[in-house]
């Protein structure tokens, strides 16, 4: 009997803006100009929360920070596709995803100064608990989705994770879970090209990341992680998927980690000017402002007045995180169990 | 929130079984498989998870039946796939449901120790209270059968350890239903290891559901020369030293811990006082576990009432054997510790 393929498996990329600004109209997504110019708006406040976070670092009013240079489209782009009923499963570098939906700026430096009372997210926002740990909250955004499965909420959460997570044990159990219970799941990928110095090519012998979804059952696809209209479009599609009961996706926006990995990294040391320049010149935010410009949306105006009220909200951020009063050390012992365990209630008494 | 209605028992009242408001005797195992079914009756928002969870043993008897009556989604084989059911059970913890997540052997749980760790134990402290985790581990430990080095261990410590985890180990069908009702009802990620050889014990138990505290120990008898401290099986084993040092004229009080943490400190110390004698019988390891809590509580709070030093009849400090001949040493019974009254009275 004849070998015979039973099985072929095809990877879409997806690009719409190049480099100029210059979009496939036939490609574009459903977007008005008035929420093209309120993506550009968050553009500019992540961008300049993200300097201003830099710059605080080193000044030392901060503890350690992990910027989120050119990966802002990759973020805005998938944020802006979720309702805000849908849940967001953050891993550290995910400040353009916070800013977009809404978390108080002032609370993101409290959290990057040291203070986990930063991380205790309004209730009206539906983000979980940032993990710095790599990969392990994939499977938290695969039970909470089955949580939504199961309780027929149609919700939808969405997950983000590096190039260096699709390594982890984790990041495929939960792509196993989400394909063979078919959940509302939206895996995003941000494949940045390094693990803090760990190239993209030490982590897999895949040619890309997004194949990896079809070993589970569901799709996978790439886009240019710094057009922002390609990442919304991919977004949006794998949201509605998802929400219609139809499985999970993952999306590999493929972008480029402009900063170092952290404020505690030099990247200088473990890669080369060269690259970094190529990816300066397919900047993120240029060809989105190059684009509207011809489009007749973006003037000078416009751009001052966005870059103003970024500036006061980040400013006003600042003092807000500054001027917080120091946590109350019992809190150590209030928060560790959902009760007090008698040990507990006698070590309060002696705060 | 069906869970407030329930009745907690939070009595440290003495008996070996709770006969007296009981109508009925069923069996350790039929009082988890009560206890899983009434919760998944009473709130829509507990299911079960697990390898092989709705095969016809059904995780020796305590699952069976139950998808036949409230469904596959409820009940739900997983992937094999340790750390990822954990994770996932974590995931639709913290979005407001109850998993019940069940391990035939807590041998199982070292894969699941970085989702347990970092993460269940640690939300609602890190968040200030704001995510809860109300995740019911069952983990299942034993002896015997040569089920060995992997498949055979009782790790209870290491969960013990972790600030943020809850550890209990019913000793008898009474405490089995109650506990893991208290465990699911809580908002607290709790570990709840059973024992294989409890699975035939029999005794009262109401029909009613009902909620055992964490945290609380019971005196299984009681007695004014020795405290013997012991939880899970080793609870029998004291029991039966406690006969054999009965007919010596020694009275041996057998204090059941029931829950390892939080631990019952005051019932220990009340004990130790009354005693001033303390023998722990642990199922586990020496070394960092929990009979060297329970001494430590001793040494820490009822120095002045102790009148000898601490005996522990712990496993001997090395993986558990496969050979029945080997098991025959390896394993600690009643003589021991009847053994080491002896050398304390």
């Amino acid at each position: 009997m004849p070998e015979k393929i039973i099985e072929s498996c095809s990877v879409t990329r997806l690009d719409i803006l190049n480099e100029k600004g210059e979009a496939d109209l036939s490609l574009m997504p459903a977007l008005t100009d008035d929420q093209l110019r309120e993506l550009y708006e968050i553009f500019i406040l992540a961008r300049t929360f993200d300097h201003r976070a830099l710059n605080l670092q080193r000044e030392g009013r901060i503890g350690t920070y992990a910027p989120i240079l050119g990966q802002e489209a990759s973020q805005i782009g998938t944020a802006y596709a979720l309702d805000k009923t849908d849940w967001i499963f953050p891993s550290f570098r995910e400040n353009g995803v916070l800013v977009a939906r809404g978390y108080p700026l002032h609370m993101i430096l409290q959290y990057w100064g040291g203070d986990e009372r930063g991380i205790k997210v309004p209730d009206h926002l539906n983000i979980f608990t940032i993990s710095i740990p790599v990969g392990t909250h994939v499977l938290h955004a695969v039970g909470s989705a089955m949580a939504a499965k199961y309780r027929d909420e149609k919700t939808v959460s969405m997950v983000y994770f590096g190039d260096g997570g699709t390594s982890e044990g984790d990041f495929h159990e939960g792509m196993n879970f989400a394909g063979t219970f078919r959940l509302p799941v939206v895996f995003v990928c941000q494949n940045n090209q390094w693990a803090i110095s760990v190239p993209r090519e030490r982590q897999t012998a895949s040619r890309t990341l997004a194949q990896k979804a079809w070993a589970y059952g569901f799709e996978g696809i790439q886009v240019d992680g710094n057009d922002i209209l390609a990442v919304y479009k991919a977004a949006k599609a794998a949201v509605e998927k998802a929400r219609r009961g139809e499985g999970p996706t993952l999306i590999e926006c493929f972008t480029y980690r402009m900063a170092d990995h952290t404020t505690a990294d030099d990247a200088s040391r473990y890669r080369t000017k060269e690259q970094v320049a190529a990816w300066e010149a397919r900047d993120p935010l240029l060809r989105f402002r190059l684009f509207l410009e011809m489009k007749g949306i973006w003037t000078e105006a416009f751009q001052k007045e966005v870059d103003e009220k970024a500036k006061q909200k980040v400013d006003e951020a600042e003092k807000t995180a500054e001027s917080a009063v120091h946590a109350e050390p019992s809190d150590m012992l209030a928060y560790t169990y959902a009760s007090l365990t008698p040990r507990q209630t006698k070590q309060m008494r002696d705060f | 929130m069906p869970w407030t209605r329930i009745q907690a028992d939070d009595s440290r009242r003495p008996g070996i079984f709770r006969s007296s408001h009981a109508v009925r005797e069923i069996s350790y195992r039929d009082a988890i498989r009560e206890a899983l079914s009434q919760a998944l009756s009473m709130d829509p928002d507990v299911f079960l998870i697990g390898e092989g969870i709705d095969d016809p043993g059904g995780v020796f008897g305590t699952t069976k039946g139950l998808r036949e009556v409230f469904g596959s989604e409820r009940v739900m084989d997983s992937p094999i796939a340790e750390n990822g059911m954990t994770g996932v059970a974590i995931g639709a913890a913290v979005a407001g449901m109850r998993p019940v997540l069940i391990h035939m052997r807590v041998d199982f749980l070292p894969m699941s120790m970085d989702q347990l760790i970092n993460h269940a134990a640690k939300w609602s402290y890190m968040t200030g209270g704001r995510v809860k985790a109300p995740l019911t581990i069952r983990a299942i430990i034993g002896r015997g059968w040569g089920s060995a080095a992997q498949h055979s261990q009782s790790l209870q410590a290491l969960f013990a350890h972790i600030p943020g985890l809850r550890v209990l180990m019913p000793a008898s069908p009474y405490d089995a239903k109650g506990l893991l009702l208290g465990s699911i009802a809580s908002d607290s990620p709790t570990v709840v290891i059973e024992h294989r050889w409890l699975y035939d014990q029999k005794e009262g138990v109401p029909e009613e559901a009902y909620i055992i505290p964490a945290g609380r120990g019971t005196i299984r008898r009681e007695g004014t020369d020795i405290s013997i401290v012991a939880s899970s099986y080793m609870v029998y084993e004291a029991l039966r030293a406690a006969d054999e040092l009965g007919k010596k004229g020694i009275s041996a009080e057998v204090v059941d811990l029931r829950s390892v943490f939080p631990l019952d400190e005051e019932l220990i110390i009340a004990s130790v006082r009354k005693t001033g004698r303390l023998i722990v019988a642990d199922t586990g390891w020496r070394s960092c576990g929990v009979s060297a809590e329970v001494a430590a509580v001793a040494a820490e709070k009822a120095h002045a009432g102790l009148k000898a030093p601490v005996r522990r009849i712990c496993l001997p400090p090395a993986p558990t054997p496969a050979s029945p001949a080997l098991e025959q040493a390896y394993y600690p019974t009643f003589q021991q510790i009847a053994a080491a009254a002896g050398e304390i009275l």
